[in-house]
């Protein structure tokens, strides 16, 4: 009898707790998308910011954002995949690898702001850069790779003893096992956790603000020479992105149109990651099916 | 032979041929096992095991569960390596080399010395590349060699006539049977000396087991075979040689008939008689 009621009790709880978060999500995207989906027009995407007049967009953060991302992800995904299947096939257990995980957990967990103020300090003073792209997306990669490596480690483990072994009992060395056999298994859950770090990416300010910069050069579009100033793709250059350009025009903006601005570019900013979250799952169980289930 | 690290010139004196001379006319030894001990941390799984396995026989491995014998048969290819806490002390004699030694090349001594395992494992590629698998890696890659690797081994592992249409469908698609078959056929297309089943039928149907015990004895004439298995009658129907495990130790080795009839142990005449394990 009383244990029947605790067990109600408890069931209750955890789906009230359950409740809560789901109502706290969509209560926020409700929230975000209807005092910023108005403002998103094809004209706000396309149309650089301005500075004191209203009427700005945000063409160059988000393509800033974009950018970073993609630079980041060109450095983090080698590395993080490399340092998880160290991690998964080639590091021994003992103090040293026990070691070696504790520094990445904590990698993983300095505060991004840290993060920026040491990127400002070796990506930007001591290289001489200045506010870079190249600099931020190598702030980024810092508490990138920890995720990476983690996420590729746990995609190597889940991959079937039997797979291993079955390659290694032909005579196949380890690391054209690991190539052939244990990489394409964990393929769908290292790309997975790649999409989610995009998300993860995509959204940050802090580390960005002392790497990146706050502002951006008139870019043209139409020169593709990654050496030029006015180059979109010169990584070289400054570049504000659309979290920073979200936080900047709240703190310092003197456009007039401030919270219009401010809540078109937080939609675009949590579509995006969303469509990352989904794409993620959606891309996953695919090749998941497609691996698993054959022709 | 090329699977030692720095392969010693070896020239044989002329009292060694004498003595492989007198071996042969009784039956040659492929694998000489001296005293064998297998230890995982500082639990000892196989106890100071000696014995001969003979070349194109067919070797059971039979005993209680947990015995040492699916350890005894992977430390023959060296798969306990892949158990960090593992360690062997003896000899595993073959083609005169111990292959317990460190600087083995152990890569090349596993595609000697292949394996099959209790559940089928086939790669999820298509059943043709599942057997070009290993043949690309060592450089394999002219299509009309791999196609005829490809329909030998089907044939040797008795599968080709079912798959031959649909080689290049998922061997996920086949039945658990077919796909340890499978598993066989790619591992005869490494052209091994000698076979390792560990339990290769335990985890089938009754008509997908004897298939594969119709297929031991037809491979017997090619390939020296050992296998491990928790079935008794399958013991007495496909091995010419049985060695009974238990608790590590190697408890009576000899020929089958004399085993299940005669046994010279009690213990063993306990155990197949079915009063334990």
């Amino acid at each position: 009898m009383n244990s029947r009621i605790t067990d109600r009790i408890a069931t209750g709880v955890f789906y009230t707790i359950a409740a809560i978060m789901v109502a706290l999500l969509l209560y926020l995207f409700y929230f975000i998308l209807s005092n910023g989906l108005p403002q998103v027009t094809w004209d706000f995407l396309t149309s650089p910011s301005s500075s004191y007049q209203a009427g700005g967009g945000i063409r160059d953060q988000l393509f800033n954002s974009l950018y970073i991302l993609f630079i980041t992800m060109i450095i983090t995904v080698p590395l993080g995949v490399c340092g998880g299947i160290y991690m998964a096939e080639y590091a021994k257990p003992g103090k040293i690898t026990n070691f070696i995980r504790t520094c990445i957990e904590m990698l993983a967990s300095l505060p991004s702001i840290v993060v920026g103020l040491f990127g400002l300090l070796i990506f930007v003073n001591i290289t001489g850069w200045g506010y870079t792209i190249i600099g931020g997306a190598l702030a980024l990669t810092i508490f990138n790779i920890p995720v990476m490596v983690r996420v590729t480690e746990d995609a190597i483990r889940s991959v079937p003893k039997e797979q291993k072994e079955a390659s290694l009992a032909l005579g196949i060395t380890r690391w054209h096992t690991i190539k052939t056999v244990i990489l394409p298994y964990a393929f769908p859950g290292i790309l997975t956790g790649a999409i989610l770090a995009s998300g993860r990416v995509f959204g940050e300010a802090a580390a960005l603000l002392y790497t990146a910069g706050l502002s951006t050069p008139t870019l043209d579009y139409g020169n593709w020479n990654p050496f030029a100033e006015n180059s979109p793709l010169n990584i070289f250059r400054p570049a504000e992105t659309l979290a920073v350009h979200i936080w900047s025009v709240n703190t310092q903006g003197l456009i007039p149109d401030v919270r219009e601005v401010a809540n078109g570019a937080s939609a675009v900013l949590v579509i995006a990651v969303l469509v990352f979250n989904l794409l993620a799952r959606w891309l996953g169980s695919v090749i998941h099916k497609k691996l698993t289930a054959g022709k | 032979m090329n699977y030692t690290a720095d392969k010693p010139t070896e020239t044989k004196t002329e009292d060694e041929m004498a003595a492989s001379n007198t071996r042969a006319s009784k039956k040659e030894v492929v694998l000489d096992v001296k005293d064998l001990s297998i230890f995982y941390g500082n639990n000892e799984a196989v106890k100071r095991a000696n014995m001969g396995i003979e070349k194109n026989a067919v070797t059971a491995l039979i005993g209680p569960s947990g015995c040492g014998k699916s350890t005894f048969i992977r430390s023959i290819n060296r798969m306990n390596d892949l158990i960090p806490s593992s360690r062997a002390e003896g000899e595993i004699i073959y083609d005169g080399i111990n292959i317990l030694r460190n600087d083995i090349n152990v890569v090349a001594l596993r595609s000697e010395i292949g394996m099959v395992f209790q559940k089928p494992n086939p790669f999820p590629k298509s059943i043709y590349n599942n057997i070009t698998h290993a043949l690309k890696y060592n450089g394999q890659k002219n299509k009309k060699v791999l196609d005829e690797i490809v329909e030998e081994s089907l044939r040797k592992a008795a599968l080709w006539d079912e798959v031959k249409d649909r080689l290049h469908q998922s061997a996920l698609s086949l039945s658990g049977g077919q796909q340890q078959r499978l598993c066989i056929a790619r591992t005869l297309a490494m052209e091994p000396q000698i076979l390792l089943l560990d339990e290769p039928a335990s985890a089938l149907d009754p008509v997908s087991n004897s298939k594969i015990e119709e297929l031991i004895l037809q491979l017997k004439e090619d390939y020296s075979i050992v296998i491990v298995t928790h079935n008794m009658s399958q013991a007495s129907r496909v091995s010419d040689k049985t060695a009974f495990f238990l608790n590590g130790d190697v408890v009576e080795y000899d020929d089958t008939k004399k085993i299940f009839t005669n046994p010279s142990e009690t213990k063993t005449e306990e155990y197949i008689s079915g009063r334990f394990g």
